[in-house]
């Protein structure tokens, strides 16, 4: 059961809700991608539906909302440390089903693998989500063979057309906080919503099964990491990549005083497996690219019983040397068959 | 009875005359070097019916059709109407060709349509100068790159218009991966360093390339919304003094660099010697008689510069002196 409003009272809507949210969403940046006269669709806060895209896949993922890329864990002084306050509002974060499956994936890393992560979880525990939906597939996403392109688990799911928009809103809370807004039930148009979703892709991938430790000597791992230049944006674009490294920031002012952040790592960067003493263990882009394959359709599944990778396709999509990791993956399972 | 040609009214209609009696060769120029494939076409057709058939790629970023016959100069005007019209070039009688030759085409690399280095359209702004500039006979050579590599080779030309950016960085996105950092050093000038795990970027170094931007796989450095340039003045080749352009302004805007361009013919116009062979006198010359400092006056005449432009307070020239 869903309800059709015009765009102008949803607008309305959103603009009061966000005395009590911050909404996240993809926001086309015009002019910031790589290139000249390019852009870039990433995560930020918005202030309106009008700032969202909810076309074109975005570039990078929704997990900056809950996983910023630096984040401050503790400021110290002498003595002490103090740990930044939180945000006081909810967040509402806009994302499409690949990204919502990827949640889960986040959900395991940073909740359920040991002890819970005290700033993952605060954020996670005031977050919403809202599930817009894909009128057709983009270009190197596979959310259909890897079952991503359906959820069902949304807080509020929204369609927005050029004068209506069309809502279904499962979470009570949120539909309370919607109708404190202004969500005049009796006045909109109940109507039945549900979620359009993709059903075929232009790419198919197809996992392999028989991977294991010896797929360590397979050449593809060299063949792809002799082309690989190790930036990174893989990883960073990924919406289930989690690594962050630790950083020490000695104020320059007053060395007693600093901070200590987390910021985003990649398996990919010269540095990730460097440790004290002056080890590093992956020092090729062929071992590097083999980890991070085998981690996102090997290792993950075999602790949490699914794959990581959701499908989104965007580190296909950003590889400045165009390495097809869904290609990779499928050749690796045409392997299964010899 | 012999050929009578007037030779000057010839040239000055982009013919050359060529050392075959009789033979000459029709220029047909490409401003930025950008055009629609139809026009190949078109070159053909002339070549194969006035001329032996060959074309020369020029210099400039222009065709030169080789063998034609002078006499069928008017003839080849009809044929090239389309080709002048298709490339969108001031012409004051349809028809007649091209109405000076004094001015060179603009040319350009091929900038950020399909460059990833390409800090601008580098044809686009050929072309907004084009339409400013010509129909000139003073000869000025204005030429466009897209960033510092400088693949245009806009040194050597009087103008040279070199696309900088102003690299933006926002901490909150950068992940110490150092990707600016070794780019900067490896293909730039190395105006980038770490401390505390953030990027430093050496202001005076930096000359606006925006590899640190292409590089960034977070998008912590991006493009200034505002697009800037370098402009090199009196770069020359010839018999004289060779040498490379020297910089005049940098972090100036595209507003000025045309205004500056606009002045300076004013200033030849001031200034050129009445007795230069062929009416013609290289501006690098007249400026190196009349001094920087008055060609300065007139050229910033008007100009409304950014509070970011620098300008340089005076310029020196060196080169090779074969006059001296």
């Amino acid at each position: 059961m869903g309800y059709q409003l015009p765009r102008k009272t949803a607008d309305t809507l959103f603009c009061r809700l966000r005395e009590h949210y911050e909404i996240f969403a993809p926001k086309l940046f015009a002019g910031d991608g790589c290139f000249s006269d390019t852009d870039v669709i990433r995560y930020d806060k918005v202030s309106s539906l009008d700032e969202i895209e909810f076309d074109r896949r975005s570039d990078y993922s929704f997990k900056e909302a809950l996983f910023a890329v630096n984040e401050t864990l503790f400021y110290f002084t002498e003595n002490e440390t103090t740990i930044p306050s939180c945000t006081d509002k909810k967040l509402l974060i806009f994302l499409k089903s690949c990204d919502l499956h990827a949640l889960k994936r986040l959900d395991a890393i940073y909740l359920e693998n040991g002890p819970e992560d005290f700033y993952y979880k605060r954020l996670r525990e005031k977050a919403c989500f809202v599930l817009m939906d894909c009128g057709e597939t983009c270009d190197t996403g596979f959310c259909a063979g890897m079952g991503t392109n359906r959820s069902d688990n949304y807080d509020l799911y929204l369609k927005c057309g050029e004068e209506t928009v069309w809502i279904d809103c499962p979470s009570e809370e949120l539909l309370s906080d919607l109708k404190e807004a202004g969500l005049n039930e009796a006045g909109e148009t109940a109507c039945a919503v549900t979620p359009n979703y993709v059903t075929q892709n232009k790419e198919t991938v197809t996992l392999p099964k028989k991977l294991s430790v010896e797929s360590f000597d397979n050449p593809l791992w060299e063949a792809y990491g002799s082309r690989c230049i190790g930036c990174g944006r893989c990883n960073f674009v990924c919406p289930t990549c989690t690594c962050f490294t630790m950083q020490d920031i000695h104020y320059r002012d007053n060395e007693n005083v600093g901070e200590r952040r987390r910021v985003w790592a990649s398996c990919q960067v010269d540095g990730y497996t460097d440790i004290a003493g002056g080890g590093s263990f992956r020092q090729k882009q062929s071992d590097r690219l083999r980890f991070k394959v085998m981690h996102k359709i090997y290792d993950f599944e075999k602790r949490f019983g699914y794959p990581m990778c959701v499908g989104c396709g965007r580190c296909d999509a950003v590889c400045p040397e165009y390495i097809s990791y869904a290609n990779l993956v499928n050749q690796l399972a045409e392997e299964d068959a010899k | 009875m012999g050929l009578d040609i007037n030779t000057k009214k010839a040239k000055k209609n982009a013919f050359r005359i060529s050392k075959e009696r009789g033979i000459g060769a029709s220029r047909i120029r490409v401003p930025g070097g950008y055009l629609k494939a139809e026009i190949l076409g078109m070159v053909q057709e002339i070549a194969e019916k006035y001329g032996n058939g060959i074309v020369h790629l020029t210099t400039r970023q222009g065709f030169e059709i080789e063998g034609i016959r002078l006499e069928d100069m008017d003839a080849i005007n009809q044929m090239l109407q389309p080709i002048i019209e298709l490339l969108d070039i001031n012409q004051p009688e349809k028809g007649a060709g091209y109405s000076s030759s004094g001015t060179r085409n603009i040319t350009a690399c091929i900038g950020n349509n399909v460059c990833p280095f390409a800090n601008y359209n580098t044809t686009a702004f050929a072309k907004r100068v084009e339409k400013e500039i010509f129909p000139n006979d003073l000869h000025f050579k204005v030429a466009f790159t897209g960033c510092p590599n400088d693949c245009g080779k806009v040194r050597l030309h009087d103008f040279g218009i070199i696309g900088m950016t102003m690299p933006r960085y926002d901490p909150g996105r950068c992940v110490s991966c150092q990707a600016c950092v070794k780019g900067c050093k490896g293909l730039s000038v190395d105006a980038l360093r770490m401390e505390n795990d953030k990027i430093i970027r050496d202001e005076e170094k930096c000359v606006g390339c925006g590899v640190c931007i292409t590089k960034c796989p977070t998008r912590a450095f991006t493009r200034s919304r505002q697009k800037y340039y370098r402009l090199t003045l009196m770069g020359r080749t010839g018999k004289k003094n060779p040498r490379l352009g020297e910089d005049f302004l940098i972090w100036a805007d595209e507003d000025s660099i045309v205004k500056i361009i606009l002045n300076t013919y004013r200033f030849v116009k001031e200034y050129m010697n009445p007795g230069a062979p062929g009416g013609k006198e290289h501006i690098g010359y007249i400026i190196d008689r009349v001094g920087f400092e008055e060609y300065k006056k007139w050229a910033l005449e008007g100009v409304e510069l950014l509070p970011e432009t620098k300008v340089k307070e005076c310029v020196y020239w060196s080169g090779i002196h074969f006059d001296r």
